[in-house]
């Protein structure tokens, strides 16, 4: 009885770990360590603020971040004066007002990052006839999430003899090894406020690392809250287990 | 009814409506086997699961939009601003796949120990009208956050039905309520993916009331004779039930907590792009044995069938299996046979995933060739030809006694 | 249908008091559990942190000219801003306390006596009053009059007549500039 018990939750296990997709002819990635990985692990605050920044200065040219607010940003460590300083240096469209006029203001702690174009086709246009892509959720929405990402980053390199690469890229990681962006980071592309050297695979794990902040930005306070509901579950379990047996022993 | 009470004001009520005295004797005085595997918890587990995600997808639908323009988004400010959002909608997200795992194995224990038979040909056949409310169910949920996979997942199931001679295109277009899935698709899978899971419970109740009225299978097979045979509900069940429970949680929480999106697809966080199909469009894993049945036959309509008809196949079951003897355990060559089409049905849960080239084809023919033996040859024609069952113990309470 | 046996009834002694323990420990942490499983979906039905976000506004107050009155949204409910004559503000500081149903003085009202600041929603059972508009009526003290019961206010907003039981509420706001503020 025991090994049907066991062989059934083990198929049915083993059936819900086979990928539900397949990772095509990528190159495996490289395998990096994270500080969020990890029952316990936590984003790190300082490379969190370095990724923003490359964001910032970098990525937002092209890429908009639709989904995060400025307010979002106290999850970095910025405090509210330091929000508004950041949100003030941005504007935003607003209105209509009392004559019917949309308007320009200055963006405030509620308002979501403006997007770098004013709609897709705009950005498509702008970039060779393919729309760079929200980076919001990217560290989701590819498979090797924030991993993928910083191989991205660091992934160009010279295509091999004989393959036509046209206007685009060629990137080791990236499906097909033909990309539309551009190598967007180069050696001191940034300076950091901290004195971390701006190398490109200090910038690239930075702002991999902002990404998968952006993409799930809840994600501390789910370990949190697991390891609390873990413990119970154990207590509880072991409690329903001694009262099982204490009921069943008497039982032949 | 063994109910009694002094209380005047519930033996009013009792007298009118007799709804203690039917608690009661549901959840607390009803005979089970006594010799019940943890197989038996997986009944229990599949109705914790339908009511957990009654209630979150309740709390989940108070705060989301099913607009084409706005579903995406409201998913993820369910993920970002909503209080406890994201646990809510990560609980929903992975129920939906431990409900499965927890009916699947129902559903195999129930092939194991012959539970579909005589006279459990209802209760099973029940048991199936559930499994099949789930899919729909599970599917159209699948469609609402509006992502790329639920677009072309959509658009592929969909387009199922328009293989219906004559009228295919039809039905599809009203399926769609216009000429692709769109905004009124949306509309209405989100409405019917909220009434479908009452229909589920009241199937339930059905599946509940027909078990009741012919007791619970056990591993023997063999019918309860008596008190020695049995236990009450209350305290053994229920308590067994409550640690079955906290077992199945714990290996919740482990993904819920840990890896919340590692039954799900990295594609359904790009927002729905009509004009763009992913490069792999796969179902969520659970129904992946079904989805290689369906690419197995080179046919659309003989595919659409051999889809259906594996489901269907589980209808006319207790007629099929021709054995008067339920439990595997006193079938030795059943037994054999159970496993190879448990091993089958995972092996194409494993090409479902795959993308239909290459030996995958003919591997999922075989295999989907295997599963309508099973059914169709194996159980009706060869088992009663080759098999020789193993003599039954006299009673549960003897059986009991001499392990 | 045969009843089950309960062997357990017949047992007595020694294993009594360690399995009522079980039992007991068993209810309890799954109420415990429930609770705790029910608690962040009652608590996700609260303002989200969107929601939050939005919850303080700034107004512009320089095109109100006196005697003038606009209605601005806050946290989804409208706003009555008045910029009130030299009349309004004597009327409305000179009623004697023993006049009001509930009393306040004016001055307890406003930062600066010439700007009232009320959330114009009737505290009987939430209508909007009318008084805002030139032309529609400000019922009995030359306030604000709501259509839905008859509660008369008064040039502070004060409730003088009707059903209603309490003052139109002042939001909480501060003067950033003369002739701004922030409301929230």
């Amino acid at each position: 009885m025991k090994k049907i018990l066991s062989g059934l939750f083990a198929a049915a296990l083993g059936f819900a770990t086979v990928p539900a997709y397949s990772a095509g002819d990528a190159v495996p990635l490289p395998k990096y360590e994270w500080s969020f990985d990890g029952v316990f692990g936590t984003y790190d605050k300082a490379s969190l603020q370095r990724g923003f920044q490359v964001y910032k200065e970098v990525c937002s040219a092209c890429h908009s971040l639709d989904l995060i607010a400025f307010r979002n940003l106290a999850d970095l460590g910025y405090n509210v004066d330091e929000i508004k300083a950041i949100a003030s240096e941005y504007t935003v469209e607003d209105g209509p007002n009392d004559e019917g006029e949309m308007f320009e203001r200055n963006a405030i702690a509620s308002d979501y990052f403006p997007s770098p174009f004013p709609n897709e086709k705009a950005a498509a246009a702008s970039n060779g006839g393919k729309a760079p892509p929200d980076l919001s959720l990217m560290a989701k929405a590819r498979v090797g999430g924030p991993s993928f990402v910083r191989a991205l980053l660091t992934g160009y390199e010279d295509a091999p003899e004989g393959f036509e690469t046209g206007d685009l890229s060629y990137n080791k990681y990236f499906p097909g090894h033909l990309i539309a962006m551009a190598p967007p980071l180069s050696e001191d592309s940034v300076e950091y406020g901290d004195g971390t050297a701006a190398t490109v695979d200090q910038m690239a794990a930075d702002v991999s690392h902002f990404m998968m902040w952006a993409a799930e930005p809840k994600l501390e306070a789910r370990k949190n809250t697991g390891v609390k509901v873990m413990i119970f579950l154990i207590i509880f379990t072991l409690v329903m287990y001694a009262a099982k047996r204490k009921v069943f022993a008497k039982v032949h | 009814m063994s109910f009694k009470t002094n209380n005047k004001v519930v033996q009013w009520v009792e007298d009118r409506l007799p709804l203690i005295s039917m608690g009661h004797h549901t959840l607390y005085e009803y005979p089970m086997p006594k010799n019940l595997n943890y197989l038996w918890n997986f009944g229990s587990l599949a109705g914790f699961a339908l009511v957990t995600m009654i209630v979150t997808g309740i709390i989940l639908a108070m705060q989301y939009t099913p607009h084409v323009d706005m579903a995406f988004n409201s998913v993820e400010r369910i993920m970002r601003d909503v209080n406890n959002g994201w646990l809510i909608r990560y609980i929903h997200m992975n129920m939906a796949s431990f409900f499965f795992i927890a009916v699947y194995i129902h559903i195999m224990r129930g092939l194991y120990y012959g539970s579909y038979k005589a006279p459990r040909e209802l209760l099973w056949q029940l048991g199936v009208v559930i499994f099949l409310l789930m899919m729909a169910t599970a599917f159209m949920g699948y469609v609402l956050p509006w992502g790329q996979m639920s677009f072309w997942g959509a658009t592929v199931i969909t387009n199922l039905f328009s293989a219906i001679p004559v009228v295919g295109e039809s039905i599809v277009t009203w399926l769609w309520g216009g000429f692709s899935v769109d905004n009124p698709t949306l509309n209405r899978f989100f409405a019917l993916h909220y009434l479908l899971p009452f229909i589920i419970v009241a199937v339930v109740v059905l599946h509940i009331v027909a078990l009741h009225t012919v007791t619970s299978n056990n591993p023997l097979g063999i019918d309860m004779k008596g008190p020695q045979d049995s236990l009450t509900f209350q305290p053994y069940y229920t308590i067994k039930d409550l640690f079955g429970l906290g077992v199945f949680l714990i290996l919740f929480a482990g993904f819920l907590f840990w890896a919340p999106n590692y039954m799900g697809h990295p594609d359904n966080y790009i927002p729905a792009n009509p004009l763009s199909t992913p490069a792999h469009i796969v179902p969520e894993w659970y129904f992946l044995p079904f989805y290689a049945i369906l690419r197995a036959v080179p046919d659309k309509l003989g595919g659409v069938l051999a889809m259906f008809g594996a489901i269907a196949v589980l209808f006319v079951l207790p007629w099929l299996d021709r054995s008067k003897i339920r439990s595997c355990k006193f079938r030795p060559v059943a037994r054999v046979f159970f496993w190879i089409f448990l091993l089958n049905g995972l092996f194409l849960g494993y090409l479902g995933g795959k993308p239909a080239e290459g030996w995958y084809v003919v591997a999922s023919q075989i295999a989907t060739a295997y599963y309508f033996f099973h059914f169709l040859i194996l159980l009706p024609v060869i088992l009663p030809m080759i098999e020789r069952p193993r003599e039954l113990p006299s009673s549960i309470h003897e059986a009991v006694l001499k392990s | 249908m045969a009843d089950g046996a309960n062997p357990e009834s017949s047992a007595q002694g020694s294993g009594e008091t360690r399995r009522e323990f079980l039992y007991l420990t068993a209810g309890a942490m799954t109420v415990v559990g429930a609770a705790g499983a029910i608690w962040p979906m009652i608590d996700s039905m609260n303002p989200s942190a969107d929601v939050l976000a939005l919850s303080s506004t700034e107004v512009d107050l320089s095109p109100i000219e006196e005697g003038q009155s606009v209605t601005i949204t806050w946290r989804g409910k409208p706003v009555f801003i008045r910029r009130r004559g030299a009349e309004e503000i004597a009327i409305a500081e000179e009623t004697p306390l023993a006049d009001l149903p509930d009393p306040q003085t004016d001055d307890d009202r406003v930062e600066k006596p010439e700007w009232l600041i009320l959330v114009g929603v009737c505290t009987h059972l939430g209508c909007v009053p009318l008084g805002q508009k030139t032309g529609e009526s400000r019922g009995d003290y030359g306030g604000w009059f709501c259509p839905c019961h008859g509660s008369h206010y008064d040039t502070s907003g004060r409730i003088r007549k009707g059903p209603a039981p309490k003052n139109l509420e002042v939001p909480p706001y501060v003067f950033l500039t003369d002739n701004s503020i922030k409301i929230g």
